[in-house]
């Protein structure tokens, strides 16, 4: 009761701060110092339609790099916590295995669970939707440069390809091996991409290595949707390895 | 409108606080941080939002030569992009360690999990 009553107090007191950031909160009548640099330069300098993609990669493209490397690491660290446990009980149903085999017993009901049947609906849903909701992440990461969207939407599209997947079928196993590959592969694209715009152009990650092309073309907007694409490519792998692993926990 | 956002953000930060500090399961609490992280996000994007302004992105409708005076501050939605998938990340560790919990005390409640208490 005094638990509850203090925690009460609390989220009071909190509410009492956000109740006066709002009171008082004034909305800008124009846009500030940075957001109209961004806003005016973005189109001629860089050629990029969606300013929030040109802020993303090309202004701030070292702080998306940072980014890419703290999923990244989630990733590696969610596989690598989930992967302990996966060898544990592999190794002990192993061991149960063969106890049961020699002393001719079955083995328990409770490490080998049966799953309930997928349903047609999901099945053929999944066989129907898949090819689509692909399609339709390569679009979103394409095309950051031109209409709201970019790699970090795309990538979250394609991964839900996968959850789909895993969800028809729970037992299904992916190789890591082709998600390490795209993963890499790409990270390592991002960089290499980010080294030519020292080389050939204005500084780290400078969009301007390839023509800025037509405004407003698929084409253009130099190498964002180059980057966009191979970010898309990256964080679609990043979150399908951490759905594997999460999903790999379940005994089956 | 951008006030009914950002009140609504402050009321889910409150809520997910409530949540997080009134649950005992860990998979509850981990839910509550994502309704409390979703709040932030929302008053971020409130307070990028100017009145009778559009979307950042420039077309046939918003030409660059006028952006500055027809476009919503750009700014904030991109850190808002970053703090979305920041807080994926956060999740699927804090449900990682959970489940590593789990494993250990074949339990979710925070009460059984007294290594760290004093």
């Amino acid at each position: 009761m005094i638990k509850r009553l203090t925690l009460l107090l609390l989220l009071a007191g909190i509410g009492s701060l956000f109740a006066g950031l709002v009171l008082t909160y004034v909305p800008d009548e124009t846009l500030n110092l940075t957001a109209s640099y961004y806003a005016e330069r973005t189109a001629e300098d860089l050629g990029a339609a969606n300013i929030v993609t040109a802020i993303i990669v090309t202004y701030r493209g070292l702080d998306t790099l940072g980014e890419v490397t703290v999923l990244f690491l989630t990733a590696a660290i969610v596989g690598l916590v989930l992967s302990h446990t996966r060898g544990r009980s592999q190794s002990t149903g192993r061991a149960q295995d063969n106890t049961a085999s020699e002393d001719g017993v079955t083995p328990t009901p409770a490490t080998r669970r049966e799953l309930p049947p997928t349903g047609e609906l999901l099945t053929t849903g999944t066989r129907l939707l898949l090819p689509l909701i692909l399609l339709f992440g390569a679009y979103v990461f394409s095309h950051g440069h031109l209409t709201p969207g970019g790699g970090f939407q795309g990538g979250a599209i394609l991964a839900s390809a996968m959850l789909l997947l895993l969800l028809s079928n729970p037992a299904r196993r992916f190789g890591h091996r082709l998600i390490t590959i795209v993963e890499s592969t790409a990270g390592v694209a991002f960089v290499l991409i980010g080294i030519l715009g020292i080389l050939l152009a204005g500084g780290f990650l400078d969009n301007r290595i390839l023509p800025t092309g037509t405004f407003g073309e698929l084409f253009s907007a130099g190498a964002i949707p180059l980057i966009y694409t191979l970010v898309g490519l990256k964080v679609g792998a990043e979150f399908s390895s951490m759905l594997v692993s999460l999903s790999e926990t379940e005994e089956l | 409108m951008a006030l009914i956002a950002m009140i609504t953000g402050f009321l889910l930060i409150l809520i997910g606080l409530y949540g997080a500090l009134s649950n005992r399961n860990i998979l509850r609490m981990i839910v509550a941080f994502s309704v409390a992280n979703t709040g932030v996000n929302m008053v971020l994007v409130a307070v990028g939002y100017m009145k009778g302004r559009t979307a950042p992105i420039l077309d046939e409708a918003v030409p660059a030569a006028e952006a500055a005076s027809r476009i919503i501050d750009p700014v904030p939605q991109a850190l808002v992009l970053t703090a979305i998938v920041i807080g994926v990340g956060v999740t699927a560790l804090m449900l990682a360690y959970a489940y590593k919990l789990y494993e250990k005390k074949g339990s979710l409640d925070i009460s059984e999990h007294t290594e760290l208490k004093w």
